[in-house]
């Protein structure tokens, strides 16, 4: 009957809505090799990935999610769900929004931001089995920081992107697609853009 | 799933009724300007006058008194916006007055209106409400003073449905000598509403929220306010708000105040009834809920509840999909990462904020939805609660 009308997001999305894959149920006993929680009920979302792992391959062989949280987060998890089984842990570490979104269709601009819940929740489960088998090397440096929690941009990309040219708050939009969707982080990525500006070119550009 | 969609989203705006489509069918004929001197302006001219007594009548007016205007926002800005107009005229009838009160639960185009004039330089203070969604009398009398121009509540809240004490509050404010706005696009065709009883100084009123076309509000100003347009540049409306009127949409809301004055009373008491049934369906059959707003001042179809553990608009996708419609004050629904201003301003958390759902029933709805709705609930509730990072599960 509702099919009728128009839904808000893609065939794909409201079948990942409606039928969620692999959630975490209450009776089943899943051992979790790794187990990594993100997000804030405060800000009306949270997700937590649990994840089994061939220690000899490296692989992830089976995962578990559960969230607080919107139609979107919910839709992008459980396709991400269905992405990372089989798949190397040093590959599923580096997904990022864009391929879950590309594998989801589309989603609506504003949207965005919580489809990120699931991919950061899935790095924290593999940095918590980082840390349980003494892998601890392999956790993101600690110091990239993210600053766009919507786009997931960090601190380093950002230099990366004064270094290729950028100088403006809108230069940096264009190149890292930052603060283009709840633009919450534009003070803190300002102060970023100036300060390393500042420290890569800032002789120079006092000269001008 | 239901054989027809339930609508219950009536405070966001409603259905055309069965009379209002007819008479905008009837409209469609009537094509000239009113301001024209030949007959077929003059019919049109008629028909207008015709629907501002009709509206007028309705809330204790004269018919002068009302102003057609394009919306209820437009409304509320024109009230808000004449403040700040510096022409030596409006600066002698405010009498050095600037300052504007208003509450902290007001529709957004208050909300933003308001800032903006604060940040032209105009004092704007923001009431607190309690956990019922009352005004704060005590703190309203202790802001007011001879600085005070205007006083802005709504009287009664699209989201909670809390009706406001407009009586007690009106006198408080003409005590402290400032005129009294009141946004009323939710009461006016719900509840009894006279401006006259009230001595109210300025009405927002609203046609879509009550079975007619949307892109149609009126504006109620006491004969004697100082009043300054925001739409400048015809005669129309005397001269208080210019741009060829809008006939279809004015006939229009006139015949729709015309079936709320007809449905009105009987309506409020089906919607009071149908309100107690979801109430003690929920609380009977969902553990962990709590029901936002006043629990008698309420308008008759609204109700807002919210469900610890469950994100308000996973439900509300969740209930589309059963075929029901309602709205929510979670963060997601809105693309901010704030939830409802109202909802946190009655004091409760965050997290409940996010879960909460708005339920608003209206003339077309039955008891057999209200059934349908209280199960759908049910399962939709179960269903988000089960894949929840934050409820906690009883252990049987």
């Amino acid at each position: 009957m509702s099919d009728q009308f128009n839904w808000l997001y893609t065939d794909i999305v409201k079948d990942h809505f409606m039928n969620p894959r692999n959630i975490l149920k209450d009776e089943e006993d899943f051992a979790a090799d790794g187990n990594g929680i993100t997000g804030n009920i405060k800000c009306g979302d949270q997700m937590q990935f649990l994840i089994q792992v061939d220690k000899q391959k490296n692989i992830i062989k089976d995962c578990r999610w559960r969230t607080y949280g919107c139609a979107s987060a919910i839709a992008s998890t459980s396709v991400l769900s269905e992405m990372i089984k089989g798949m190397k842990l040093d590959e599923a570490y580096r997904l990022t929004p864009k391929d879950i979104i590309k594998n989801l269709g589309s989603l609506p601009e504003h949207k965005i931001h919580c489809s990120v819940l699931g991919d950061k929740a899935l790095r924290a489960a593999i940095d918590d089995y980082y840390r349980r088998n003494d892998m601890t090397d392999k956790i993101r440096r600690e110091s990239a920081h993210v600053i766009c929690q919507c786009m997931n941009v960090t601190d380093h990309e950002i230099e990366e992107a004064v270094l290729d040219g950028a100088r403006t708050y809108l230069e940096l939009q264009e190149r890292t697609k930052l603060g283009t969707v709840c633009g919450q982080c534009e003070e803190e990525a300002t102060e970023l853009l100036n300060k390393y500006i500042d420290e890569h070119f800032g002789g120079n550009l006092k000269l001008l | 799933m239901s054989e027809r969609f339930i609508y219950l989203d009536h405070n966001a705006t409603t259905p055309l009724h069965p009379e209002v489509k007819k008479s905008i069918g009837e409209m469609l004929e009537i094509y000239g300007n009113p301001s024209s001197l030949h007959s077929a302006g003059r019919t049109a001219h008629q028909k207008i006058e015709q629907a501002r007594e009709t509206i007028a009548n309705f809330i204790g007016a004269a018919s002068d008194e009302v102003i057609f205007v394009g919306s209820g926002s437009e409304a509320n800005n024109t009230v808000l916006n004449s403040l700040s107009c510096s022409s030596q005229v409006c600066r002698l009838e405010r009498k050095q007055r600037d300052a504007i009160i208003t509450t902290q639960i007001e529709h957004p185009c208050i909300m933003e209106t308001s800032k903006c004039l604060r940040e032209r330089g105009f004092p704007i203070h923001y009431l607190p409400v309690d956990s019922t969604g009352k005004v704060n009398l005590v703190k309203l009398k202790e802001l007011l003073n001879d600085k005070t121009a205007l006083v802005s509540v709504m009287y009664a809240n699209n989201e909670i449905g809390t009706i406001q004490d407009i009586k007690s509050i009106v006198e408080i404010v003409h005590d402290g000598g400032a005129f009294f706005h009141t946004d009323a696009v939710q009461a006016v065709g719900k509840i009894p509403v006279n401006v006259k009883d009230l001595d109210i100084d300025f009405m927002t009123l609203s046609a879509h929220k009550i079975y007619g076309p949307k892109g149609i509000g009126a504006l109620y100003v006491k004969r004697g306010t100082p009043f300054c347009p925001m739409i400048r540049g015809g005669h129309q409306e005397r001269g208080r708000r210019a741009g060829t009127e809008n006939t279809i949409g004015i006939v229009s809301f006139a015949k729709a105040i015309e079936m709320r004055q007809q449905e009105m009373y009987d309506e409020a008491k089906r919607l009071r009834h149908f309100r107690k049934i979801l109430i003690d369906g929920i609380k009977n059959n969902i553990p962990d809920v709590q029901f936002n707003g006043h629990p008698t001042d309420v308008l008759p179809g609204t109700l807002n509840v919210s469900f610890a553990g469950a994100e308000g608009e996973s439900i509300l996708l969740y209930l589309d999909l059963e075929g029901i419609g309602v709205s929510t004050g979670s963060a997601c629904a809105s693309g901010s990462l704030d939830p409802s201003h109202v909802i946190l301003a009655t004091g409760i958390g965050a997290e409940l904020a996010h879960g909460s759902i708005r339920i608003s029933m209206g003339r077309e709805n039955t008891l057999n939805d209200i059934r349908y709705t209280i199960s759908a609930l049910q399962r939709v509730i179960q269903r988000v609660r089960d894949m929840s990072t934050n409820y906690q599960r009883k252990t049987t």
